[in-house]
């Protein structure tokens, strides 16, 4: 199986977004700083010279692995501004009421920007802005992630071609009462994109960021390799939360989330994938000082042949740290989810309290849920639970739910919507979660 | 038309035993009617056989809402046309709030297109939830997750308040509950009293009927009604236990 990428087909107005031998660079107006010029050409490099991961690789056990091959997805030519006027209408439509900054990305390109509530003192720009204008800040940061979970080779490619996203720098006691927007469209057969979410919160500072990943039509063969940077320092408190919601058909969607959390400092994220035919979620969140706080949540809704893969670690390297996964599937048709997940407590890291769940509600016979769930204990006075578990809608449950006059298909819906919302629920924020929610009810409604 | 619940001769068993065997007994519109019986006599299976559980099969008779044999309807075509089962364990519905619930069954009753009025409703439901002295955090709360028994069964009332039905069997509502809950339970059922409305209430205790006080007393008994009487039959229940209705000869 090959992973070159090709270039498109046509030769593009912008040869500077398309592949070739040479990673794809920033429109030419762009100059981009040194430490960066090389960090593209080492990622491009590593991406080039890394295997494909094989069926041997346990990082990827019961993968559908044809789901890696993605020649012939790449950067392509920007949205009409046509098409941008409807995507900004919709992306506008669907954001919460209240909100500190929306920014709408589509095929790697910024389209529409709002700053209504950003508190004084705050960074909330493009990444290609920040290049220009934070570059040692950014710096400090940006693509420092090393390790993944399997995801090496997409990590590089996110490296050498990351285009869109924003980087948030919230100074020490900064804090946004509302959640920063930003929408990641992908369109055009073959297009790419390369989202990238840097945030961090300094001593004390609060912030909320929100993706939505979306598709600008339908069953056209996209690929996003989007990446999260987390960090939150003494006291901060980052949410991070990730709505997939691609085209069921044609769209890949590669994730890569990183964490790392400070002193008595908190991290929440959360996951809620609709769309795509093939999804990786891959979460690695480390309380690296004493006091930090990691929780994780995903509801994930799948269908006819979608495959949703999460492989995660909770890593507790300090003391009293304290991590919760919470993680639901419900599956339908022939739908596959994996779920791989760590908790991993480091020498020396007493009194961690840590959870892990993942269950699945299954909605058919022919689908498959696979979970792998796992602990790795190095230190004392230690509390850790995992737990999975797989089961169908109880029957008492459906039959009370319709003595209430509520007809049988409504009521399924109802509690497979619930078990969804469990998850949902424990993120932060009325007007987000309402977003999550509503989605999640749009879904359910085309599933028969 | 006959207005009343009527259930005429009817035989249900699980799991190949027979529970029911010929029970008849009439609750016209407008009366309060008490089954009491022993543990085993079939009170819960009755009420679940009318609401229509799926574990239960009837072999042989009928139950009528009105004119309607509820037996030809689906689960939930019962509750629509106006029947209403307070259960005896509610069930635990996680991640749905207990407003969505309410408001999902009475959308269903709605024709189709037209959407419930959401500020009308709210209002309905948080005066009926005062009368109950139901706390608001009550509708964004799971439906019954974590609730304690009283909860459940005043929940289960704000759901008949909720779904004015014509028809209402309470099983064993005062089942688990103190002497303050069962009274708050017992006065939203009154309130709800009406000439329109029959009720049939299945209870283990004479102490409920202080509070919810029927017209009419049946004695459950392996599956039929052995005795009929007035409202003072369930103190010489209370008093004397079954033993003497159940060892006298049955009527012909």
């Amino acid at each position: 199986m090959s992973m070159v990428l090709s270039p498109p087909e046509e030769t593009t107005i912008r040869p500077a977004a398309s592949w070739s031998d040479a990673p794809p660079v920033y429109d030419a107006n762009t100059s981009l700083p040194d430490w960066y010029s090389d960090l593209r050409s080492a990622a491009w490099a590593r991406f080039a010279a890394l295997p494909v991961p094989a069926r041997t690789n346990q990082h990827w056990r019961f993968a559908d692995l044809k789901h890696l091959a993605i020649e012939g997805r790449a950067p392509t030519a920007p949205v009409s501004d046509l098409v941008a006027a409807e995507l900004i209408a919709r992306a506008v439509s669907e954001r919460p009421a209240d909100y500190a900054a929306h920014f709408v990305f589509a095929n790697n390109r910024l389209i529409h920007t709002e700053t209504p509530a950003l508190p004084a003192g705050v960074v909330c720009v493009t990444v290609g802005e920040a290049l220009a204008s934070h570059s040692e800040l950014l710096r400090e940061h940006f693509l420092k992630q090393a390790d993944f979970l399997g995801g090496e080779k997409f990590a590089a490619l996110h490296a050498a071609a990351t285009l869109s996203g924003l980087f948030v720098h919230f100074p020490k006691g900064a804090v946004a009462e509302y959640p920063v927007i930003v929408h990641h469209f992908v369109g055009g057969e073959g297009a790419a994109i390369f989202p990238h979410s840097l945030i961090v919160a300094e001593d004390h500072a609060s912030v909320t960021v929100l993706d939505l990943f979306e598709s600008v039509g339908g069953n056209e063969e996209t690929l996003t390799v989007g990446m999260a940077d987390l960090h939150a320092a003494r006291g901060g408190r980052v949410q991070y939360v990730a709505v997939q919601d691609l085209s069921a058909k044609g769209a890949r969607h590669v994730h890569l989330q990183h964490s790392r959390v400070g002193r008595d400092a908190s991290v929440k994220v959360g996951f809620l994938n609709l769309g795509a035919e093939w999804v990786r979620n891959e979460s690695i969140n480390r309380m690296v000082e004493n006091g930090a706080d990691g929780q994780i949540f995903s509801a994930n809704l799948a269908n006819e042949s979608q495959e949703f893969d999460q492989r995660t670690l909770q890593s507790h390297e300090a003391q009293h740290t304290t991590s919760d996964l919470f993680f639901k599937n419900a599956l339908y048709d022939r739908a596959r989810t994996i779920f791989s997940g760590l908790i991993q407590v480091l020498p020396g890291s007493h009194h961690t309290d840590s959870y892990q769940t993942c269950r699945n509600l299954m909605g058919s016979d022919e689908a498959e849920a696979n979970s792998m769930p796992g602990l790795e204990i190095d230190a004392d006075q230690v509390k850790c639970s995992h737990g999975s578990t797989s089961g169908t809608i109880s029957d008492e449950e459906i039959f009370y739910l319709r003595a209430r006059g509520i007809p049988a298909e409504d009521a399924r819906k109802m509690i497979s919507l619930g078990f969804l919302n469990e998850s949902i629920d424990r993120l932060d924020g009325d007007g987000l979660k309402a977003v999550l929610f509503s989605r999640v009810e749009r879904k359910f409604a085309s599933i028969g | 038309m006959r207005q009343s619940l009527r259930i005429e001769n009817l035989h249900a068993s699980v799991d190949g035993h027979e529970i029911l065997k010929g029970l008849t007994l009439e609750v016209p519109k407008g009366e309060v009617h008490a089954i009491m019986g022993p543990n085993g006599s079939g009170k819960s299976t009755l009420s679940k056989v009318i609401a229509g559980h799926e574990a239960y099969t009837v072999t042989e008779g009928a139950v009528f809402l009105d004119d309607l044999n509820l037996l030809d309807l689906e689960i939930d075509e019962r509750s629509r046309a106006g029947f209403f089962l307070a259960f005896q364990y509610p069930h635990e519905i996680p991640g749905v709030s207990n407003a969505n619930f309410i408001r999902a069954a009475r959308q269903a009753r709605l024709p189709k297109g037209q959407e419930i009025d959401a500020v009308a409703f709210y209002r309905e439901m948080y005066a009926k939830m005062d009368e109950l002295g139901m706390d608001r955090k009550f509708t964004a709360r799971s439906v019954n997750e974590g609730f304690s028994g009283g909860e459940k069964k005043r929940n289960e009332i704000l759901q008949m308040m909720m779904l004015e039905p014509r028809y209402a069997i309470l099983d064993e509502t005062d089942s688990g509950l103190d002497i303050d809950a069962l009274k708050i339970v017992a006065q939203g059922v009154n309130a709800m009293r009406s000439p329109e409305r029959g009720f049939l209430v299945i209870t283990h205790y004479q102490r409920l009927l202080d509070y919810i006080v029927p017209d009419v007393v049946h004695v459950l008994h392996d599956g039929r009604i052995i005795h009929t009487g007035g409202k003072e039959l369930a103190y010489e229940l209370e008093e004397k236990g079954y033993d003497w209705i159940i060892n006298e000869p049955v009527a012909a």
